[in-house]
């Protein structure tokens, strides 16, 4: 209960982002998967990135990281790590940079984990190859990590290979090579989705205890706002390649903004809830990125747009305080939002009635809407 | 002793599905056995919600599968409307089937990608009947319809033009077709977005009244869980745990593994208190060789010799709500006799 994420120390920023974009090219068309990012992280601190599929939350962690994303990229904007700036490197820079000071911890441990060696070789040659150690001295040190991690009878399970473990215990192997050569900053993307509840609580412990001894910043990318609420500094929601609020953790839930947020945090079931409570239920499917359409992104879902919001795409401002951003013109909590609500449940919209009612409705019907104001495929 | 016994069963007339000592077991090599599901009893009344949780492996689709003879379990009975569905001949559990449909996790790969969306829900009708195509047509309309997807436009299409929601309605339509009593649905929005899974939810709730279904709702999200279900029991290892009405199983768990899977749950509110203690993996016991007297002693914070030694009894805590555990985090009513009986002459508390 006492501490929750970094607080405290005046820190240096890291990492500053700036109007990054990632586009693929396909035959269909090029997919902006991530369209114009910008934000910084300071060292200590924990930033927690929250979108659901196809929201470009992964593809935009591992721009940053400059993990290769195939020869179809299109990657424009600016990163820069430590005053260097990522983009513009050259891969056998980058390998300097990989591991030593930036890491990455994977959704599914057996994947990222080689499946025929055994686990205490996987930490070692990591250590190994980066620190310039020899070999006793490796293992020492990976002993030293997955005890670090909490692995228990560390110099017994050395030998094991990654099929002998559980899915936890996968997942705090990777954990310790990642953290092997203490990294600045660590990407975590969506560590715990492949794990049960009790297990993703450990390892989530686990990282925030690991961020805070080695004062290092982190990025929590996850589609569940429970994951974040009571474990980042900051949280960005992202929508369709676009971060659309971005704010202290404790303020984004408190004064939340945009109505995105609003929806994704209304339409959560939760334990303190009576059962049976009606969900807010957000109409729609997330966006095609080729034909994205017109205005804001989020407007054939979004219970209070209006003209303009299908017109004209808001870019992000800041509320009442610079550190709390948002893209929207019809902000959760203003007369004029709710003037714009009224509007739209006296005339019907599906998007407005599901959000207000659970009213199920159609992912067609939103299709069809964007399709006939011009914008979509 | 095998059970965990059946307190919590309620009357017969109450209830339209009663599974009683349930037990699933798996070969494994060496001659091992996995005790999948060891002594499993539920009942779910007509037009309830029974909700079963737990982490994986602890049995919970293997129990709601059994319940529908997917595959048959090694033993116990499976009462469906009075009838004992384990001992029917093949031909008699075949014409039982159209009751009991199921819909599974993944929405994308239980519809056969090579065929029209039409053909797929009016594939029930074609084993039974109305032959008729027209009226078939219209049923299928029908069923689309009530899940919220437009049959004009769905019919000639196949499931990969369809988003992975869309693909759960239509599935749920299929299920639907034949008009069953029972659906068990098999973690039917784990592999959702969340704003897909609230529209999910949603439908799901509308069809039951609509229908007067009664379902059972495997997930192990406890926050779903308890939104859908009028009953929650929580599984652990092959075993019951806890079986109560929802609000008052999150209001005052008694087992000491529901209030570690409630203390485990992300809430999405910055000021819900996280225990920021926990960092080590408990030692997962296995399925194949299960600890003795309770399963869950090994990760238990109040386990005893008594835990070890005797298997708790399912005993009642109030009228809605079961526990087995010999330590309960809440008064129990009437004291355990079996366990009180091996009590040796020291306490055990």
């Amino acid at each position: 209960m006492e501490s929750r994420g970094t607080v405290g120390r005046v820190d240096r920023k890291i990492l500053v982002v700036e109007d990054l974009k990632t586009h693929f090219k396909l035959p269909a068309g090029m997919v902006k998967a991530v369209d114009g990012v910008s934000f910084d992280l300071k060292q200590g601190q924990t930033l927690g990135v929250v979108g659901e599929s196809g929201s470009g939350k992964t593809v935009l962690s591992r721009t940053i990281m400059r993990l290769t994303l195939g020869n179809n990229v299109h990657t424009s904007g600016r990163v820069s790590f430590e005053d260097r700036d990522i983009l513009s490197l050259s891969n056998k820079e980058m390998q300097k940079i990989w591991g030593l000071e930036m890491a990455m911890v994977f959704q599914d441990p057996m994947t990222s984990l080689n499946p025929v060696v055994k686990i205490g070789r996987q930490v070692t040659e990591h250590v190994r190859k980066h620190l310039n150690v020899s070999k006793s001295e490796a293992k020492a040190t990976a002993l030293q990590l997955l005890k670090g991690v909490r692995i228990p009878e560390a110099e017994a399970r050395f030998n094991a290979y990654p099929h002998q473990l559980s899915g936890g215990m996968r997942q705090r192997v990777s954990i310790a090579i990642a953290l092997a050569c203490g990294p600045k900053i660590l990407f975590a993307d969506e560590p715990t989705t492949a794990l049960d509840v009790t297990v993703q609580h450990q390892i989530l412990n686990l990282l925030n205890l690991q961020q805070q001894e080695r004062h290092m910043a982190m990025i929590l990318v996850t589609h569940d706002l429970g994951v974040v609420a009571g474990r980042t500094n900051d949280i960005a929601v992202m929508y369709a390649g676009k971060i659309v609020e971005k704010a202290p953790t404790w303020m984004l839930f408190s004064r939340v903004q945009h109505p995105y947020t609003e929806a994704l945090l209304r339409s959560i079931p939760r334990t303190n809830q009576k059962n049976h409570t009606r969900l807010s239920a957000i109409a729609g499917r997330p966006p095609d990125l080729i034909n994205p359409p017109q205005g804001c992104k989020f407007s054939p879902r979004c219970p209070y747009a209006q003209d303009k919001c299908r017109e004209e795409e808001p870019t992000l401002q800041a509320a009442q305080s610079d550190e709390h951003q948002f893209a929207c013109w019809y902000p959760v909590g203003t007369p004029e939002n709710k003037e714009a609500f009224e509007k739209n449940l006296a005339a019907q919209l599906p998007q407005t009635l599901a959000f207000a009612e659970g009213k199920v409705v159609d992912e067609s019907v939103i299709d069809n809407a964007v399709a006939l104001s011009g914008g979509g495929s | 002793m095998a059970g965990t016994g059946k307190a919590h069963l309620r009357d017969r007339a109450e209830t339209l599905v009663r599974v009683e000592d349930l037990v699933m077991e798996f070969p494994a090599p060496g001659g091992k056995k996995v005790h999948a599901v060891s002594g499993i009893s539920l009942d779910v009344a007509e037009g309830e919600t029974l909700g079963i949780v737990g982490e994986s492996g602890c049995g919970k689709s293997t129990t709601a599968k059994a319940m529908i003879q997917l595959p048959p379990p090694t033993s116990g009975s499976v009462e469906f409307d009075g009838t004992d569905i384990t001992k029917l001949s093949p031909e008699e559990l075949r014409q039982m089937r159209t009751d009991l449909q199921i819909i599974f996790q993944d929405p994308i790969s239980s519809l056969n990608p090579r065929r029209k969306v039409g053909e797929v829900v009016a594939e029930p009708l074609r084993v039974w009947g109305p032959s008729d195509k027209n009226e078939q047509r219209v049923k299928v309309d029908t069923m689309l319809d009530a899940v919220g997807i437009d049959p004009d436009v769905a019919r000639d299409k196949r499931a990969h033009e369809f988003s992975g929601g869309q693909c759960q309605r239509i599935s749920i339509a299929r299920a639907l077709v034949l008009e069953p009593r029972v659906i068990i649905c098999d973690e039917p929005v784990s592999a959702l977005d969340v704003s897909v899974q609230a529209q999910i939810l949603n439908l799901l709730e509308d069809l039951k009244a609509k229908y007067n279904l009664t379902l059972v709702f495997i997930a192990h999200d406890l926050a779903v869980v308890k939104n859908i279900s009028d009953r929650v029991a929580v599984m652990y290892l092959g075993k019951l745990c806890e079986v109560s009405e929802s609000n008052e199983l999150y209001a005052n768990p008694a087992h000491p593994y529901t209030s570690l899977l409630l203390g485990s749950s992300p809430e999405p509110d910055p000021l819900a208190t996280i225990n920021l203690e926990v960092v080590e993996e408990a030692d997962l016991p296995s399925p194949i060789n299960p600890p003795s007297g309770c399963r869950f002693r090994t990760r238990c914070p109040r386990a005893t010799e008594l835990c070890e030694r005797v298997e708790p009894q399912i005993q009642k805590v109030t009228d809605n709500h079961y526990v087995a555990c010999h330590f309960p985090l809440v008064e129990v009513e009437d004291l355990d006799e079996t366990a009180v009986s091996a009590l040796p002459q020291h306490e055990g508390k």
